[in-house]
């Protein structure tokens, strides 16, 4: 029974893998454009930002919480960064700030969750208004560009290493980062313990509200990073950046198979999450299905993942 | 109502569970149906109401055989199961829980809230409690709780009501007061089946016990005829030998020393004193502050005056990150859900209260060493399982326990607080947790063992601590001990 158990996890796991290598084959067959390798490299660079995002994401929902306010942490620490650039801030500098403005942003939403005891829905909608409207103030609205041509800034979203966008090392160098940090450390067992039963895992001598406040703390720093290479990509700090952003990466964490309300879940299931939606974006875009048809193709396959997720 | 149950048969997938069960349940008579865990007790009482179907058998009753598809067609023939997690909605009132289904209604289709009070007031008066009928249920007692069950069960005229564990959680004079319940039950004709694992209670309250062993039925007894020895023989299929194994141990230094702990309302003015091999029970009514004091103590709950010492040196606990490093461990009173993450595997759940053991520094995880320490603790606590990648869901009560004392005993702790540690547990398991307990002390750890169960604090305290309404009565000697003077002090009186 153990082993059949086990195989069935492997399969479980391997479902979402099938799924995406299934959608590639399957598009890569009716459209030339999707199978070059350039279209492949953009897709994997377009699916970066999300990527990076959701693996915060993973870190909250494991804890048994939510972290809506991913996109407008994106968008503050990314608007404050380009304002500190445009003042004439050193750019490594203001970017090396956006990080940390990134995991204090994450941490207030933490403390509001864990010491504030609100629920973390509700908690993190309310950092995302205001925070989102803390970006509208200092933006006044407007975007900020002229932010100079700074070879720190371009390379983050633009940059090459050997023919691989930097966003696309960066997304694989951090994916290995939380698999370590998930499965080979204690904190990581604290996370997951935390999500499965709080009250449990207090009693065994876990700091829960810490391992919340981190968790958040992670999200905000990598809500800040994909910032910072939209930010190089984009050449200037528009005020409405990131928003909806919290939704696609939740979309990513649950196509992945991790539970919403914590304890069960894996970080590889969020890079395959995150790549089918990429997939699906790039794949649907050039075979020229119209994004309101996208939308509810993308609903759909969320729907059917989950589905088969809660047979196990 | 007279039921028949014979030559059930039923498997779950490949799990033959039951194999040729059944019993006889005669009129307004309480019938005990005993079995270690796993015999098969609930899955039977489960085909008699149309839970599950059966494989093979027949069910007789009052003379007609009967296939149930679902419990509301053994409802309407009488036959109520009240679970053992009670079926309650606790955020709605006593009321609606009452009609939940069978709401009375008036004009327009609407419900008639008057008439179900009334309704309500008058089967709670029955049963002689006091209740209020718009009493939120979340804030009624367990027992109070239970009573509401059992009044709706009355309420649709059960001829038979089943109960499953119902005194698990009941202080003993609510249990007090079910026993009245049921006692006018059984004088109006109505047939109770027992479900329990207290001997002691079964003896008091029943008038006859059937034994299944393995899911399949041993015997039928008549409680006059029969004794406690012989029913835990044919629950276990062999002599258990002494139920509390004796301990012989040398009593040492004290190690952790209590005064005055206070929080004001709800334990006041505590001191006590524990020394290494020593067990000291703590016994008191639930609801007491038993439990309250060992979360004090353990920094999970904050109090506010009193000292703590340990070893003679006074400490500061603030959490129970700090109670452990202090050398304090707690085996939690409630196992689902504070003493185990029942969806992680056996491994996880052992290796979270010694991370630190089984890491580099408290940082990198070490495979082998927790693996070690996990085959090790299966090993010694005979743990039945698979593998350490069993789940904790997929347990016996007994061997969950013992995974949560394996938890602790690799902590290495100098003190060890016990919470009713041997709850829904089976006999056979229950000695092996004695065992495991009395081993603890011979290797020196100071034991608190707070529990519900008076033979079991005399049959395994060396002192007896009494707690009354957050003070402490009393500390008795083993010797000195006994049933009638430990209850008089938790119950209010002098000795």
């Amino acid at each position: 029974m153990k082993e059949k158990n086990k195989i069935l996890n492997y399969a479980q796991d391997l479902g979402a893998l099938i799924a995406l290598i299934l959608l590639v084959i399957g598009i890569s067959c009716v459209s030339p454009e999707f199978r070059t390798w350039n279209n492949f490299l953009s897709l994997l660079r377009q699916s970066s930002i999300n990527g990076l995002i959701a693996f915060g994401m993973t870190c909250v929902i494991l804890t048994d919480a939510i972290d809506l306010s991913v996109g407008s942490v994106l968008a503050l620490s990314t608007a404050l960064c380009a304002g500190m650039i445009v003042n004439g801030v050193p750019v490594g500098l203001a970017m090396l700030l956006a990080l940390v403005i990134g995991v204090l942003l994450g941490c207030v939403s933490g403390v509001l969750v864990t010491k504030g005891r609100l629920q973390p829905f509700i908690a993190t909608l309310i950092t995302m208004t205001v925070y989102r409207g803390l970006t509208m103030i200092f933006t006044n609205g407007k975007p900020i560009s002229n932010l100079g041509d700074s070879f720190t800034l371009k390379v983050v979203g633009k940059g090459n290493f050997y023919h691989i966008p930097i966003p696309v090392i960066l997304l694989l160098l951090i994916f290995i980062g939380f698999y370590i940090l998930l499965q080979k450390t204690t904190f990581g067992r604290a996370i997951y313990a935390t999500g499965s039963n709080a009250k449990c895992a207090k009693l065994a001598g876990i700091n829960i509200h810490k391992t919340k406040i981190i968790a958040y703390a992670i999200s905000g720093f990598m809500a800040a990073l994909s910032g910072l290479i939209l930010l190089s990509r984009l050449g200037s700090a528009q005020p409405t950046l990131g928003d909806g952003y919290e939704l696609d990466a939740i979309a990513a964490v649950a196509l992945g198979g991790t539970s919403m309300s914590g304890g069960r879940g894996k970080i590889y299931g969020t890079l395959v999450g995150v790549l089918i939606i990429a997939v699906l974006n790039n794949g649907l875009n050039i075979l020229g299905v119209s994004s309101y048809y996208q939308d509810v193709i993308k609903g759909l396959v969320i729907l059917v993942a989950v589905l088969s997720d809660r047979k196990r | 109502m007279q039921i028949e149950m014979r030559g059930i048969d039923k498997a779950f997938g490949t799990n033959q569970v039951l194999k040729d069960a059944g019993f006889v349940l005669g009129d307004g008579e309480v019938h005990a149906l005993m079995g270690e865990n796993g015999a098969g007790k609930s899955t039977l009482m489960k085909i008699l109401t149309g839970v599950y179907t059966k494989d093979a058998g027949t069910v007789i009753v009052d003379g007609k055989e009967v296939h149930y598809k679902n419990p509301q067609e053994a409802e309407k023939d009488g036959i109520v199961f009240i679970h053992q997690e009670l079926n309650v909605l606790f955020d709605l009132t006593v009321e609606e829980n009452l009609f939940m289904g069978k709401e009375i209604k008036g004009k327009f289709g609407l419900c008639d809230s008057k008439a179900m009070k009334k309704k309500a007031e008058e089967a709670l008066n029955r049963l002689g409690v006091s209740i209020s009928p718009s009493e939120t249920m979340s804030n009624l007692s367990v027992g109070q709780q239970q009573m509401i069950e059992i009044c709706k069960a009355l309420m649709v005229d059960a001829k038979v009501i089943i109960m499953d564990e119902p005194t698990a959680a009941l202080t003993q004079s609510e249990t007090a007061v079910l026993f009245e319940v049921i006692e006018g039950l059984r004088k109006s004709g109505v047939s109770i089946v027992y479900i329990s694992h207290r001997m002691e209670e079964i003896f008091e309250l029943c008038d006859r016990i059937s034994v299944l062993r393995d899911g399949t039925y041993v015997g039928t007894k008549n409680i006059p005829d029969t004794n406690m020895n012989e029913i835990v023989k044919m629950m276990i299929g062999r002599e258990i030998g002494e139920r509390y194994p004796s301990r012989d141990c040398e009593i040492k230094e004290e190690v952790l020393a209590v005064e005055g702990l206070t929080k004001t309302g709800v334990f006041e003015n505590v001191s006590f004193s524990v020394r290494a091999g020593e067990v000291l029970g703590v016994s008191g009514l639930m609801g007491a502050g038993r439990t309250e004091i060992m979360q004090a103590i353990f920094g999970n709950l904050p109090y506010e005056s009193g000292k703590v010492k340990i070893e003679g040196k006074e400490v500061q606990i603030k959490s129970p990150m700090q109670a452990m490093k202090q050398g304090i461990g707690f085996i939690t009173e409630d196992r689902k859900t504070e003493g185990l993450m029942l969806e992680e595997s056996i491994q996880k759940n052992i290796a979270l209260a010694n991370l630190g053991k089984v890491s580099d520094k408290n940082i990198f995880l070490k495979k082998k060493k927790e693996e070690d320490l996990v085959s090790k603790a299966i090993e010694e606590l005979h743990i039945k399982c698979f593998g350490p990648d069993h789940e904790c869901n997929n347990l016996s009560g007994g061997n969950q326990q013992k995974v949560v004392f394996a938890k602790w005993i690799y902590t290495d702790p100098k003190i060890l607080i016990l919470d009713e540690p041997t709850r829904g547990v089976d006999i056979g398991a229950k000695k092996e947790i004695y065992t495991i307990i009395n081993k603890l002390a011979a290797n020196g750890v100071a034991i608190i063992m707070v529990s519900s169960e008076l033979p079991e604090v005399l049959g395994m305290s060396d002192r007896i601590m009494v707690v009354r309404e957050g003070l402490v009565r009393g500390i008795i000697s083993k010797e000195e001990a006994n049933q009638e003077n430990v209850m008089t002090l938790a119950t209010g009186g002098t000795i």
